[in-house]
């Protein structure tokens, strides 16, 4: 066993264990901090792939400005503890188990296609940023600044959306 | 070496967490956390695939995705305010306005 697979070990049990407290908390600010960890044990997880770039921009764009906008949100509101209503029996009995048969499935159809993958391991050498960006600015530049565009909307709708109607 | 299965299957458990937690999970905010679980399972499997296969566009990808992510969580908590400041409530079963 060495010591990357190691390592892999311990932040998909960080990341299952955030996602599960997620689920298991009561307060929306516990829920948003166990996404907290999940981000950052996914960031880890990319870096040990060897994409450093996105690790950077998990840890600044996810983990800072999103999640902070999730527990300003939740402050602003004065989000308490979540109150409990009846599930129908259906959801409860079959929700859980169809859940899991999903996942299941996806997992079972992710590795069965990756038999016809070139190469079975992650090559771990880093990505670098050059690369990247060359990718990002020659052959995706069109979406790149679609996206640029849709920021704008995302701005626009935002203000129109939280402003106190008069 | 981590074999490319390992960070699928992590992926795809990820995946079906999120998809527990938002069916699961009575408050606005927190289903929205849910998307954004399910969202970074997704960005997990396109990195695992694009080191897997040599080839950068992949990580591309999830700087796209990340994007539209906070786009989606600006306008989303745009929403959820809204909703709030009409329902006084975060509970989703009381956002019934368009329920026959």
């Amino acid at each position: 066993m060495n010591a990357s697979l190691i390592i892999f070990f311990v932040l998909a049990a960080v990341a299952i264990f955030g996602a599960v407290s997620l689920i298991l908390q009561r307060e929306p600010i516990h829920s948003a901090l166990s996404l907290i960890v999940v981000m950052v044990a996914l960031a880890g997880l990319y870096l040990l792939l060897g994409a450093e770039f996105v690790a950077a921009v998990q840890i600044i764009v996810y983990g800072g400005a999103i999640m902070v906008l999730f527990v300003f949100v939740i402050m602003l509101l004065n989000a308490g503890e979540e109150e409990r209503t009846d599930f129908s029996k259906l959801a409860t009995f079959g929700g859980i188990p169809l859940a899991l048969a999903l996942a299941g499935l996806i997992a079972a159809a992710l590795t069965r296609s990756t038999g016809y993958l070139p190469a079975a391991a992650p090559h771990g050498d880093l990505t670098s940023t050059k690369t990247l960006s060359m990718l990002l600015f020659k052959d995706f530049a069109y979406p790149f600044e679609l996206t640029s565009f849709l920021i704008l909307v995302a701005i626009l709708g935002a203000i129109v959306l939280a402003q106190r109607e008069n | 070496m981590v074999p490319t299965n390992y960070y699928l299957i992590l992926s795809a458990i990820l995946f079906g967490l999120g998809i527990v937690a938002f069916v699961f999970k009575r408050n606005i905010i927190t289903l929205f956390m849910a998307i954004e679980l399910m969202l970074n399972a997704v960005n997990l499997a396109f990195v695992a695939f694009s080191q897997s296969l040599g080839k950068p566009d992949g990580e591309v990808f999830v700087l796209f995705v990340i994007v539209v992510a906070a786009a989606e969580a600006a306008v989303g908590l745009g929403i959820i305010i809204l909703t709030a400041r009409n329902r006084r409530s975060l509970n989703i079963e009381r956002v019934d306005l368009m329920k026959l």
